[in-house]
């Protein structure tokens, strides 16, 4: 049990260092970076927040959730409606002239507050997604049934956004902004504070969602996915787990959504729709689940390699994006983040190749050789089972 | 172990950092204008004997089918340009980006051309919603977009030039031969159904035609719409059998055409009993169909590949012996085709590439390039449209459109419908 917790220690350490790596990188990009390409970023972090709500809900609890951008575009309208009310300036948004609107709608009237707004942007999504999580996790629906859901989710709401044009701008979304609380959108300064000001909801929802993970809500999220029933049997609703996590997650979307929109400058039904939100689960995937920090990672690398590759070869980027899915799946499996497990397995597959080859009498070592081996395949999601098997004995207790 | 574990993981940082390096390191070698951050084009394009501009069309995604005859017809633009010695004597090289048929991407590669490659001008854009995204891009960092598209109005951007009808050079005078031509089956007021794919364009065409009826008299019986690359149009099918419609219009944008008009064959409808106006369709969709569906259509543009000229047949020819013998033109191909020559007169005109000289001159009207379809000219003022013709067409069994109607002079271009009455009581336009 003593060696188990001091390489989990060792682990928790290594990916600490990372994120710190990636955080210091984030920081310090103003320095050395473009300003085109530092909004870039800022973007990407709006992404890797997105991301980290997805993996704590996917990674940790094993719900796989494919309609995040509903979440994410509930928060981008509320501040897009906000933005939008503050560049018409007390006349009627532009859009509405269009679809002959001629008075403004009672439920825009609020936006005009900026608390409102600021407090709509993380209790939409959250109300939204309460309800949403106690009909489907109180009634027992999971897995397949969930992922069909969650599509439909985000295909309702998009299709919703469109066909009410004359209150949500339609396929155009929301655009065209000023300014954001008084200052213009497109002033260095505002664009910079609103860089740091994603770094650091990047780094508190890191922070935040590390602590829960390592707490007895964290063990019981990860017993909700390796064994629910069990987790039931000992006397836990993991319903009311599954519902907490959900809201978490749908906040971060939200949150996210509110930063991405005045730094992208627009909100469209497309970036709410089922392919994005699906994107939203890949990032996950590449970078690795379950760590939290694969998770940004993930997103940082698949968003900057889209918007490079396809500056770089713009008839064909999307079969390097789709060769780097297919290699991170085929050989890294666990994520990017397991690449650092790269030398190790290599080493065991080179001693492995170099006592097969020996003779017959060094059996002995060659046994050892592989359970090495297998020790470095595995030690990726060896710790997360330990801790699986740690959370049901303490809940025994 | 520990040791390695720990290179690997600088190896990882290692090779982000490079990424993010490549990203900043291409920002200094493409153009040297752009090594000062926010550089914006008010310093032109221009470094030595050539200038540099954007293509920002789809390549991927929904919307790459129809942009990618834009994309071709833009190049070969710029190819007959520089053969012929170029603008004000620079040769004119291009940077071409994939909106990849998102709005949000069209706002980022915009940005990138604008501040990193530092374009002159950007040629490109499909769909309302990508306009829009581009629209603030190009206003706060003093760009210029050429628009080809035939699009909803109710938009007259400082930094952009539509080459393109808007509704009172489309939709309104295809109304006016609705009016006078179509005979209602049971006698009283002619009977509209229209339908469409559910965007802003056949949204709001469709706002504008309803605020028509008052003054026109039509009658309208169904509004129905379609998502966009929807196939099943049965349903709706249906309804307008029921509806007792004498005429559909149809504002479905891209592929969804090829199925409302073979689920309208299908249905037993033939033009003499439910004709079908479109404003949205034209001959690369009638190609993909093929020509029996859409046999005796009716279809509204300002310009048609059989028009008889000898720049119009020049130029279809010159298309399909650089992109192949089976390419068919139409009215967006030459839009985005005609918008590089207005351009280049524009250039010429203020003898500047600075985007707000090129704009003046723009705006003064004096600005007209000789065209496939005849000379065509920027609008005086501010509105920054073009002048166009209205052709009504019928389709023939060769996928081609014959022209039937036409008006008698270029339509002035009014996208905020100021000059309609019937628009200011509807609360449509400023």
């Amino acid at each position: 049990m003593q060696i188990k917790d001091i390489q989990k220690e060792k682990r928790l350490s290594g990916k600490m260092k990372l994120a710190l790596l990636i955080f210091i990188f984030l920081a310090t990009a103003p320095l050395y970076m473009s300003s085109f390409r530092v909004t870039m970023l800022g973007k990407y972090m709006c992404f890797a927040l997105i991301a980290l709500g997805i993996d704590m809900i996917w990674g940790y609890t094993g719900i796989l959730s494919l309609g995040h951008g509903v979440y994410f575009g509930l928060g981008a309208y509320c501040m897009a409606m906000h933005l939008k009310l503050e560049a018409s300036d007390g006349a009627l948004p532009d859009f509405m002239a269009w679809s002959a609107v001629e008075k403004l709608p009672a439920f825009w009237a609020p936006f005009q507050s900026s608390a409102f707004t600021l407090f709509s942007i993380v209790l939409i999504p959250v109300i939204f997604a309460a309800v949403i999580g106690s009909l489907t996790f109180l009634n027992r629906i999971k897995g397949v049934f969930f992922c069909i859901l969650s599509q439909a989710l985000a295909f309702a709401l998009a299709t919703f956004m469109i066909g009410r044009q004359e209150y949500f701008g339609g396929s155009n979304g929301l655009t065209n902004f000023t300014t954001l609380f008084g200052h213009a959108v497109n002033d260095p300064v505002t664009k910079t504070v609103l860089f740091y000001l994603t770094l650091i909801s990047l780094i508190a929802a890191f922070a935040l969602c590390m602590k829960i993970v390592n707490s007895r809500a964290g063990r019981v999220l990860v017993a909700t996915r390796d064994a629910e029933n069990r987790l039931r049997f000992t006397g836990y609703s993991p319903a009311v787990y599954k519902v907490f996590v959900y809201c978490l997650s749908a906040a971060l979307a939200g949150i996210a959504g509110a930063l991405y929109v005045p730094q992208v400058g627009i909100i469209s039904p497309t970036d709410i729709n089922i392919a994005p939100s699906t994107e939203m689960v890949i990032w996950v995937a590449v970078g690795g689940k379950s760590t939290l920090v694969g998770a940004i990672l993930g997103a940082l690398v698949v968003n900057f390699a889209k918007s490079l590759v396809s500056e770089q070869f713009p008839a064909v980027w999307q079969f390097f994006i789709g060769a780097l899915f297919i290699a991170v799946i085929l050989f890294f499996p666990a994520g990017l983040i397991s690449i650092k497990d790269l030398p190790a397995k290599i080493r065991s597959f080179i001693k492995k190749r170099a006592d097969t080859g020996e003779a017959e009498d060094k059996k002995q070592a060659g046994t050892n050789a592989k359970a090495k081996s297998d020790n470095g395949l595995f030690s990726n999601k060896k710790p997360v089972t330990v801790t699986s098997v740690k959370v049901s004995k303490g809940d025994g207790q | 172990m520990k040791n390695l574990r720990s290179l690997s993981l600088v190896a990882l940082t290692a090779a982000v950092l490079t990424m993010s390096a490549c990203g900043s390191g291409a920002d200094t070698s493409s153009s040297p204008a752009a090594a000062g951050e926010q550089t914006s084009a008010s310093e032109p394009a221009e470094t030595g004997d050539t200038v540099k501009v954007g293509i920002l069309h789809s390549q991927s995604g929904t919307m790459a089918m129809a942009e990618k005859p834009m994309i071709e017809a833009v190049q070969m633009a710029i190819d007959e340009i520089n053969a012929s010695g170029g603008v004000l004597g620079k040769q004119i090289s291009y940077v071409s980006e994939d909106g990849a048929s998102d709005a949000a991407i069209f706002a980022e590669k915009a940005t990138k051309l604008l501040t990193k490659d530092n374009v002159a001008t950007i040629f490109g854009c499909w769909t309302s919603a990508s306009r829009k995204a581009v629209l603030p891009v190009v206003e706060g960092n003093n760009g210029l977009l050429w628009y080809p598209v035939q699009y909803e109005g109710l938009e007259s951007s400082h930094n952009i030039m539509y080459t393109a009808p808007c509704p009172n050079q489309q939709a309104i005078p295809a109304l006016d031969y609705i009016m006078e031509n179509i005979k209602p089956k049971s006698g009283g007021t002619v009977k509209i159904f229209l339908f469409g794919s559910d965007y802003v364009y056949p949204r709001t065409t469709n706002t504008i035609i309803k605020a028509m009826q008052p003054d026109y008299g039509f009658e309208i019986v169904g509004e129905e719409y379609i998502p966009l690359g929807y196939t099943d149009c049965s349903t709706v099918i249906t309804k307008i059998q029921q509806s007792g419609a004498d005429i559909i219009v149809n504002t479905i944008n891209g592929d969804s055409n090829v199925s409302f008009f073979k689920q309208y064959r299908d249905a037993g409808l033939k033009p003499e009993d439910i004709q079908v106006m479109s404003f949205s369709a034209y001959e690369e969709d009638i190609r993909g169909m093929g020509p029996e569906y859409s046999d005796g259509t009716l279809f509204a543009w300002n310009y048609f590949q059989s028009i008889d000229t000898p720049e119009s047949k020049e130029f279809t020819d010159k298309f399909q012996t650089l992109y192949g013998s089976d390419k068919v033109t139409g009215d967006p191909v030459v839009n985005a085709y005609e918008g590089v020559y207005l351009w280049k007169k524009a250039v010429e005109a203020a003898n500047s590439f600075d985007v707000e000289e090129v704009i003046k001159v723009c705006e003064s009207g004096s600005v007209e390039a000789e065209t496939p379809e005849g000379v065509v000219s920027i609008a005086s003022g501010d509105t920054h449209h073009c002048l166009q013709k209205v052709f009504i067409g019928v389709a023939d069994k060769d996928g081609q459109i014959q022209s039937v109607w036409e008006t008698q002079d270029r339509v002035e271009p009014d996208p905020w419908l100021k000059s309609y009455t019937w628009a200011e009581s509807a609360g449509l336009g400023s």
